[in-house]
């Protein structure tokens, strides 16, 4: 997740770090998201979801849901701004320019409707090395209003040349 | 869902096609929040050795995820995807995704599924778990 009004990672090209494990183990404070039936259509739209309980409130409640029901990939939009921080965070010390997305895993329970209040919750799960490259590993644990999970992610970035 | 309670192993999921449009980045970048400018900024991208600004790996991986809820005709359904992101996605390129059944049972169904552009494999190695 990169942030709006980042800075670009330029200024990082070119260094080149240790892999520290010091941050493993690390946890945030929840990040907290009220989910608007606006964005839940944002979303849907920009990644082509056709299904009318994405975009029409009548159409998810006659599917039994409570609001406008968020596609499960929507998860990415309130996780995101509790894994970000932690990717950011210069104690966990990943070098930007070279780091790409790995791999991702998301586990879901309860559906997020518009209304709902998720909060997320990040760990540092896991950093190592490998053939030179460096392997981050986070997972935020995300709950609604009601204490429900409705979403567990893994998310790998791997840094080159760590 | 009818259907799905049908697949046995070694069985397809219809295949999805989507050819993502120039400034779909820009439009996943305000939905999703990650404003990386290897996504939404041709020059910075080339500044970095990218041939020109790529997709998030996130979109790649909804595309995946919505093959499986509209095979499903529900987004309940989809209870788990894993992906691992390889070669890189670029927009005005068509998507494909595929899907194959490697286990069925008791309400279960369990994928192998990849998301190609050309000879491109953008998402290799997924799996996703639909329950019935």
């Amino acid at each position: 997740m990169w942030p709006s009004g980042a800075s670009e990672p330029l200024n990082r090209l070119g260094c080149r770090m240790a892999v520290s494990t010091q941050a493993v183990g690390k946890e945030y404070p929840p990040v907290t998201y009220e989910v608007g039936a606006e964005k839940i259509r944002e979303y849907a739209n920009a990644v082509g979801e056709t299904n009318p309980v994405h975009l029409d409130r009548d159409a998810a409640r006659a599917a039994g849901f409570r609001d406008l029901v968020a596609p499960p990939m929507f998860c990415v939009v309130y996780a995101g701004r509790s894994v970000g921080p932690a990717v950011f965070d210069p104690e966990v010390g990943i070098n930007y320019a070279t780091m790409v997305h790995g791999s991702q895993e998301f586990v879901w329970g309860e559906p997020v409707c518009a209304g709902d209040e998720i909060s997320t919750v990040t760990r540092v799960a896991e950093i190592s090395e490998k053939h030179g490259n460096g392997f981050y590993v986070f997972e935020s644990v995300s709950t609604n209003q009601g204490g429900d999970e409705v979403v567990r992610g893994t998310w790998t970035n791997i840094v080159r040349g760590a | 869902m009818n259907e799905l309670a049908s697949l046995s192993e070694g069985d397809p999921l219809p295949e999805l096609r989507v050819t993502p449009d120039k400034y779909l980045p820009h439009r996943y970048a305000g939905a999703s929040g990650d404003f990386n400018p290897i996504h939404i900024d041709p020059e910075f991208a080339k500044a970095v050795g990218l041939p020109r600004n790529i997709l998030h790996g996130l979109y790649s991986m909804a595309q995946v995820a919505r093959a499986h809820t509209e095979a499903a005709g529900d987004p309940r359904a989809l209870k788990r995807l894993s992906v691992q992101f390889r070669g890189m996605g670029v927009p005005e390129e068509e998507i494909v995704v595929t899907s194959s059944v490697t286990e069925a049972g008791d309400g279960r169904v369990v994928t192998a599924t990849q998301a190609t552009q050309g000879d491109n494999r953008i998402i290799r190695n997924a799996s996703a778990t639909l329950e019935i």
